[in-house]
Formats: structure tokens, C-alpha cells, sequence
């Protein structure tokens, strides 16, 4: 194909989207719609799953140290006890925690009171573990549970299996909806670039008979379905972008420091766009390299 | 410039169009294609630009061998061909200039070219003052004459026509008739299904009849041959 031809593709594919003015703006206006949905759905989603990770990923084993009257022989318990987890396979993490800093943490939750068993520690000195996968740590904490030097092994069981078991059940569901979104979103663009292209099925005859060859029809048509796509992305990127560049600083400092907080700006707004654009793009060029292909046999 | 060898053509809901067809046509001449509606006229024409295939039987347009001919060489033979259509088969949207570069613009002619060519053919075709208009600001008559313009912009060997005049009145199909004799003389081959009674009789030229899907008549300078 010469260089002019492709220049030409280009100039008739802006021409024929003013020459079929409404039919245009229908398709645009069909695109814009979904991929509203699919952004504003995407952004929730995208959130709920950091929630989801965020709870998960608060989930640890608390190992408590057996006591031992003599300092040498607890510090070499201790050491050992490091030294066996840190060598499981699925341990990502292992903070210890001597037992004046577990109990300086009780007195700053549950007030001065407790000071007085300062001079009497009746604390165990703790060790924190987290799984590399959280969805893991009943296992892990089995395994702890088997090794010498522990006292006791807590995780909240019973009400991690639920949470876990919660997240999972919810992350599927998002899942469906989303996969459901998309679906319906190709199917309704396509669909309206395939009416607008039924409307000129007439033409594409005349081309072919006059010799025109199957991609000298259909490339202005898929480049036309392109631009659909790509101008009918603007209005939910601006829209989706705007609200939720809002909604984060008004909403991030009241959320600070708790259990919830929102997915950043920046890295989520650049991905939900580009996923929109991706979407808009791609739909608008199968849609109507789909529907051309249909009248190319004359 | 086309041969047919025993062409059959059976439609799929059984209509047998073309029945054992065997005709050549020489570079240069004018033939009329007359019958009554049905006959298989306009499958016969359509035989000649690969928009029907035929059943059994050869069709060679200039060389080519359309019985044998891929579908992707199909709008290499087209362009080789001008065709023109009862309905003018207008791009609705283009101007009348935008048409006919149409048909230059699919072969990547040069721009340059292309300009000057297009006006050639529109001032053949009588029409250079109304090269800004949409096909349906003409009348019939002048849309016939841009779709004409258009078949003959890149200087076919045969000009296929499949009743150019039938939607136009008489004196606007006399322009048309004038227009082709005109192409003819610059020594193109025309083939021209019509049911024109007058222009066949007064424009004498070859004439085959076509009647059941079989040639019944075939000879020069003969006349329309129907009755009533």
C-alpha cells in the first residue's frame, strides 16, 4: 500500500465521521456509557480488593516464648526458635518483640494502671510471623506450633478461616460483575457500530464493484470505529478521573491510621485510564472490522 | 475480449439462468443484450464482472480466466472493467468529483493524475459545471452520467452496462446513447443489456437475444425483435 493511500484512509476515515454525524455520535455516545460503568466499577473494585488485601495482610501469628529463669539458656532458646521459622518455607516475616515492649504497649492501650507490673513482668517475650501468603497462615502456625521453645500460638483461628473465607467469596463475586460489565460493554459498542455500518452496507457494494480491494473498504472503516472508541473514552476518563482525584483528598485524611484506606492516585488513575482507552480502542476496531466483513462478499 | 464456453448458471433456489451459453465478443464492438425480463439478461452481464460465479462452463474476460480467478484477484478484474448499473450505484455521500476520483483513488493513481483525469472524464460526460454536488441534487439522467464518468476513468478495454437507460426518459437516454457510441469510437467494447426498442432499432449494432438462458438470436445490425 503507497503512502498516499494511507493518508487517504485517514482523511476519509474524520471525513465519514462527520458525514454520518448522528450515527457517529450514537456510537460515541454508546462507548462513553459503558466505559463510564466499566471506570467506576473498575475504581470500586480496585479499592475493595486493597481492603481486602489490607485485612489479609494484617493477619499474624503471635509466637510466645517459653520462659527460662536463666538469661543465657533463654536467649539461646530464643535464638534457635529465630533461626527454625525464619526457616519455614512460607515465612515471609519474623519481628521479636521483648517482653517490656509488649508490656509498654498494654500501657498505652489500657492506660498507667498496668505500670505497676513493671517491676514483675508477667509477660512472655513474642514473636510476629507472617505468612508469604496469608491465605497460609493456619499452616504455618501448625508448623510453629510443632517447634520447641513455644509457650503458646495464637492467630485468631476460627475467625481468620472466615475472614478468608469471606474475601475469597467477595473477590469472585467482583470478579463475575466485572467480567459481566466488560461482556455486556463489547457487546453493546460493537453492536451500535454494526447498525451504523448496516446503514451504509450499500456502499461498501458500490466500493467492491467499482474494484476496490476488501482492505481498501474495510481500513477506513476500522480506523472510523477507532476513533469512536478512543473520543468516546475521554468524556469517563475526565469524569472518572475528576471525581475520584476528589473523593481521595477529601475522604484519605479522615481515613488515616485506620483499617480502611484508599488505593493512591496516582498509579490507580493511570491504570483505570489506560485500561479504559485499551477497552474503547479495542472494542471499536473488532466491532467494526467484525461487522464490515460481513458486506465484503460482492 | 470475452469468451463464454457452455456457461450454466443454477441459482440456489433452482432457477436455471444461464443454460449453455456460448458466445464471443471481439475488442471494439458494440452488442446489444435484449430478452424479456427474466430471461437472464442481467445474470449474463453479471457473469462478465465475477458478481455471479457460474455453475459450469468458462468465462474469460481480457485473458483473464473468471472460472479459475481467486476471490482476492476479483477487484484486480473490476478494474479492468467499467461496469455501469440501472440504479447509477452512487456513493450517496461524495460529490460528484469524489465519485469518479473514487474509482482512481482504489488503484493508488497519483493525486495529480487523479485531478486531471476526473475533470477529462466529467467534461466528456457533460458535467464539469456540477462537480461540488451530491448524487441526489442531480436528475437521473446526469447521476447516470457520473456513474458513466466513473466507468470509464481508468480507460477500460469494456464497458458492461445493465440497462443504463431503463430508469431515464427517452430523450435523457438518447444523451446516454450518444455518450456511449462516443466511449465506442475511442475503441472500447461495450456490452449493453437493454430493453430500449428504439434505440436498438435506430442505433444499429450486434444483438443477441436472450430468452430462457440460451442465446436464440445473435446478429449484426439487427434489431430489438419484440413485439408489443
Amino acid at each position: 500500500m503507497k503512502g498516499r493511500t494511507v493518508r487517504r484512509h485517514f482523511r476519509e476515515s474524520f471525513k465519514s465521521l462527520g458525514r454520518n454525524g448522528w450515527m457517529t455520535f450514537a456510537s460515541i455516545s454508546a462507548v462513553t456509557v459503558t466505559l463510564l460503568l466499566v471506570g467506576v466499577f473498575a475504581i470500586i473494585m480496585m479499592n475493595l480488593n486493597k481492603v481486602a488485601d489490607d485485612l489479609e495482610n494484617d493477619v499474624e501469628i503471635r509466637v510466645l516464648i517459653e520462659i527460662f529463669n536463666d538469661e543465657a539458656e533463654m536467649k539461646a532458646a530464643e535464638e534457635k526458635l529465630i533461626a527454625q521459622i525464619e526457616n519455614l518455607p512460607d515465612v515471609s516475616e519474623v519481628v521479636y518483640s521483648a517482653k517490656e515492649d509488649e508490656l509498654n504497649d498494654l500501657i498505652q492501650d489500657f492506660g498507667d494502671e498496668l505500670s505497676l507490673f513493671e517491676q514483675n513482668n508477667p509477660l512472655h517475650n513474642v514473636l510476629y510471623v507472617k505468612a508469604a501468603d496469608p491465605q497460609a497462615t493456619a499452616k504455618v502456625a501448625k508448623e510453629i506450633d510443632k517447634l520447641d521453645y513455644t509457650y503458646e500460638v495464637l492467630y485468631g483461628e476460627g475467625k481468620v478461616e472466615k475472614l478468608f473465607s469471606f474475601l475469597n467469596i467477595s473477590r469472585n463475586i467482583g470478579l463475575v460483575l466485572i467480567l459481566g460489565l466488560l461482556f455486556t460493554a463489547m457487546f453493546l459498542i460493537s453492536n451500535t457500530i454494526r447498525i451504523t455500518i448496516i446503514a451504509r452496507k450499500d456502499e461498501i457494494e458500490i466500493m467492491k464493484l467499482v474494484g476496490a480491494t476488501n482492505s481498501f473498504v474495510r481500513i477506513p472503516f476500522v480506523l472510523e470505529g477507532m476513533w469512536i472508541g478512543l473520543l468516546g473514552s475521554v468524556i469517563p476518563i475526565v469524569v472518572v478521573s475528576t471525581v475520584y482525584y476528589n473523593l481521595y483528598h477529601t475522604l484519605a485524611p479522615r481515613l488515616k491510621g485506620n483499617m480502611l484506606e484508599l488505593l493512591n492516585v496516582t498509579p490507580l488513575l493511570y491504570q483505570v485510564n489506560a485500561l479504559l482507552v485499551l477497552i474503547g480502542l479495542l472494542i471499536g476496531i473488532w466491532g467494526s472490522f467484525m461487522s464490515v466483513r460481513k458486506f465484503l462478499k460482492v | 475480449m470475452i469468451q463464454m464456453k457452455n456457461v450454466i448458471k443454477k441459482y440456489p433456489n433452482g432457477v436455471l439462468a444461464a443454460n449453455g451459453i456460448t458466445v464471443n465478443i471481439k475488442q471494439g464492438e458494440f452488442v446489444y443484450v435484449v430478452g424479456p425480463s427474466g430471461a437472464g439478461k442481467s445474470t449474463f452481464i453479471k457473469l462478465m464482472y465475477r458478481e455471479e460465479k457460474p455453475t459450469s462452463g468458462e468465462v474469460t474476460v481480457s485473458g483473464i480466466n473468471l472460472s479459475t480467478l481467486k476471490n482476492a484477484r476479483v477487484p484486480h478484474l473490476r478494474r479492468q472493467l467499467g461496469v455501469v448499473f440501472q440504479d447509477f450505484k452512487l456513493l450517496p455521500r461524495l460529490t460528484v468529483y469524489e465519485n469518479v476520483a473514487f474509482a482512481m483513488e482504489v488503484i493508488e493513481e497519483q493525486p495529480k493524475e487523479i485531478r486531471k483525469r476526473v475533470m477529462e472524464v466529467l467534461e466528456l460526460v457533460g458535467l464539469k459545471h456540477k462537480v461540488r454536488m451530491l448524487p441526489n441534487e442531480l436528475s437521473g439522467g446526469e447521476q447516470q452520467r457520473v456513474s458513466i464518468a466513473r466507468s470509464i476513468v481508468n480507460k477500460p478495454k469494456v464497458l458492461i452496462a445493465d440497462e443504463p437507460t431503463g430508469n431515464l426518459d427517452p430523450e435523457t437516454s438518447w444523451e446516454i446513447m450518444e455518450i456511449f457510441e462516443e466511449i465506442n469510437r475511442q475503441g472500447t467494447t461495450i456490452v449493453m443489456a437493454t430493453h430500449n426498442r428504439e434505440i436498438v432499432n435506430t442505433v444499429r449494432k450486434r444483438v443477441i437475444a436472450i430468452e430462457g438462458g440460451m442465446i436464440v438470436r445473435d446478429e449484426y445490425g439487427g434489431d430489438y425483435g419484440y413485439e408489443g
